[in-house]
């Protein structure tokens, strides 16, 4: 949305905004709970921010990509504060929490827990204020894009309402699609984030880079049954209040596996947390359904309801006292790191094609510090949208029907009744076991031939016939499509680095190399399943 | 393990509406979305109905009507008893317990 604004902002008179859910909604902004890192305090710059990032990094960020993402980030968050986004105040200035990983309280966010629906409200808000110029159209999955002499000129998309099939002509098209959460059976984000992008870059031609980096956050909800509250809330009650995370006999482990003794406040970063309680999990130790205890038994009622208001009643409504009971937490898939490379500019290897959001790979390298993603996105929205109007002012060569012919093809078809709805779980089960955190040649090996079995069990053809309405069948066959070209280049990236750096944790490589601290790119050879490495 | 029976509204406009009948196990504390997504994988991979957040309540997307009601599907707790699923029915009809709930001026015409 951030892009689509700036891009009338920067003159361009056609804006198509597509969604495949509803504008605005489907994504993992709206969901996002938490805060929001921007050098915004006072004595802060984002150059302290960008030496944060770097670090967290682990020498893999592109340092041009991280400079942007705090530098204009920070204009962003200013913006926002402009459009009213209601970022939370304290004295004179914005109320900031300390994440993990940064220097100083750099974290802004909207009370209580409202800080995606807020940041997706305002931008809106702004999209419809800016006019006709913005299109939006809802429930729309672009497909496939539509590549002529080597530029993209468009894309292909499936009408998912009625079923009908769509192409659409653009001098510039942008993806801001998200992350690939939706590979792995416990995951964070929205059911929409099959990694699309990252499929549509690589059958383009477009190269990605660092996808075996996937970012598991450590004390996703595990049990008692929660619902009506995303699985990562716990995280900001830990910057709140502390908490403690113990084993099933309520002792606290992170110290025996490298981490500092906490003493009630939130210290340990995100990679270590995942490390702790899985090895604690392995050694025998874990709470009753395979994580951790989180408690904060020991913090005093008033306290709770005067940091969290209205949750305290919505997680009794869920039968939980935080006085009283411990919650069980457990790592869970949350975001990418890697994704399509890109340049400064948000361009991509191939003109007329620009990328932004978690959709981008690069500037978090190996980790990402908590509160960058929300940042990322909109500062790389921004920088897009106004490359894209400088493209759209240039012009674009005729769009030829010819070129998408075989993506609308693909939409037309008319396959044997099956059901992907199972292949999908198969595949998250499968990414979950052998391409978690912690990885083996033996387990991404398996993973890789098992994705073989699930390719040739998808077939080349949707199944049913086409034009009905919200035809989920069809849509699942469609993911699984995606999904399957991205889990391949995970694997593939997971493969090929036999060392431990940051979110890619390999147990038969445990060591992290100075001659590893390069990026891996990848690219989809034409006619290819798996995509490969490119030097 | 208790056991909720759904009766779920099948079919697209201008089809005579009937109800299929599923009966489902369940944990105590799950949500109808929970069961709804099990019945694809397991039972019936053309069940249509929508969502998009699964479970945080932020999308909006799966709202429908339990016994007569305006609820939202992964919200709703699964009880181990009859339970009757409809679409919105002051929405246009997509298919089963799917309607056209996007803003009029975000739809493709
Ligand atoms: C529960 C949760 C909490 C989080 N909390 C924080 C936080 O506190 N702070 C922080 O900085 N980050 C947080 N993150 C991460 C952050 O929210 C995301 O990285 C960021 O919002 C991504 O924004 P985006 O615009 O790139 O993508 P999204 O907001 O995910 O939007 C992508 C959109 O693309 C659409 N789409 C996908 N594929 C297609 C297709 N083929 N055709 C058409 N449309 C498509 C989707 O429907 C979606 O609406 C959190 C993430 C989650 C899941
Ligand atoms: S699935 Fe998003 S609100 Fe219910």
């Amino acid at each position: 949305m951030y892009a689509a604004i700036e891009a009338v902002r920067q003159g361009a008179a056609s804006v198509l905004l597509l969604d495949r859910s509803l504008i605005g909604r489907g994504g993992a902004t709206v969901m996002a709970q938490m805060t929001v890192a921007a050098a915004v305090g006072p004595g802060d710059d984002w150059r302290h921010h960008l030496a944060d990032t770097l670090a967290a990094g682990r020498g893999l960020c592109d340092p041009a990509l991280a400079a942007l993402l705090c530098e204009v980030g920070a204009e962003c968050i200013l913006e926002m504060d402009r459009w009213k986004v209601g970022w939370a105040r304290a004295g004179n200035g914005f109320a900031q929490v300390q994440a993990p990983g940064h220097d100083r309280a750099r974290c802004v966010y909207v009370d209580f827990l409202s800080t995606g629906p807020a940041v997706s409200k305002a931008l809106r808000a702004q999209v419809q204020r800016v006019g006709d110029a913005i299109r939006r159209i809802g429930e729309v999955l672009v497909t496939d894009l539509v590549v002529q002499d080597g530029r993209v000129t468009g894309a292909v998309a499936l009408h998912v309402a009625s079923g009908v099939a769509l192409t659409i002509a653009a001098a510039a098209t942008i993806i801001a699609t998200g992350g690939l959460t939706r590979l792995y059976a416990r995951n964070s984000a929205s059911a929409n984030m099959s990694g699309d992008g990252y499929a549509l870059a690589l059958r383009a031609g477009a190269t990605l880079l660092d996808m075996e980096f996937v970012q598991f956050f450590p004390i996703g909800h595990l049990a008692p049954r929660l619902i009506g509250m995303d699985p990562i809330m716990w995280d900001p009650f830990r910057y709140k209040l502390g908490g403690r995370l113990l084993n099933g006999a309520m002792q606290e482990f992170v110290e025996r596996w490298g981490g500092d003794a906490e003493n009630g406040t939130y210290s340990t970063t995100r990679d270590l947390a995942t490390y702790a309680i899985t090895k604690e999990v392995e050694a025998g130790r874990g709470s009753p359904n395979g994580g951790a205890w989180l408690s904060f038994t020991h913090v005093p009622a008033a306290t709770l309801r005067a940091a969290f208001g209205p949750v305290i009643d919505r997680l009794a409504a869920n039968g939980i006292d935080l006085t009283r009971d411990c919650i069980e937490v457990s790592p869970i898939a949350h975001y990418h790191m890697g994704g399509v490379r890109v340049d400064t500019a948000m361009r991509t290897d191939l003109p007329g094609l620009l990328c932004a959001g978690e959709a981008v790979g690069g500037a978090n390298g190996a980790n990402r510090l908590s509160g960058n993603a929300i940042t990322e996105a909109l500062a790389f929205g921004r920088i897009a949208g106004a490359e894209a109007a400088r493209q759209a002012a240039e012009g674009a060569p005729d769009f030829s029907a010819a070129a998408a012919r075989e993506a609308l093809a693909l939409l037309a078809g008319e396959g044997p009744a099956q059901n992907p709805a199972a292949l999908v779980a198969r595949l998250q089960r499968l990414m979950s076991t052998d391409v978690g955190p912690f990885r083996t040649a033996g387990g991404l090996a398996r993973a890789a031939a098992e994705l073989a079995v699930l390719r040739a069990e998808l077939g080349t053809t949707p199944p049913g016939a086409p034009g009905l309405a919200h035809d989920l069948a069809r849509l699942d066959w469609l993911d699984l499509r995606q999904m399957l070209l991205v889990a391949e280049a995970v694997v593939v990236a997971a493969t090929a680095r036999v060392e431990s750096r940051g979110a890619h944790q390999r147990e038969d490589f445990p060591e992290m190399s100075p001659a590893w601290e390069r990026n891996l790119p990848l690219r989809l050879r034409a006619g290819a399943n798996v995509p490969e490495l490119v030097s | 393990m208790p056991t909720t029976t759904l009766h779920i509204r099948r079919g697209g406009p201008g089809e005579a509406p009937r109800h299929d009948v599923f009966e489902l196990r369940f944990e105590p504390g799950e949500s109808v979305l929970d069961a709804l997504r099990r019945l694809r994988i397991g039972t019936d991979p053309t069940l249509a109905f929508r969502y998009a957040c699964l479970n945080a309540n932020a999308c909006k997307e799966c709202m429908m009507l339990l016994d007569g009601r305006v609820v939202y599907a992964c919200t709703a707790r699964l009880e181990a008893r009859d339970m009757r699923l409809d679409p919105l029915p002051n929405k246009t009809l997509l298919r089963d317990l799917a309607t056209v709930i996007a803003p009029p001026d975000e739809r493709l015409d």
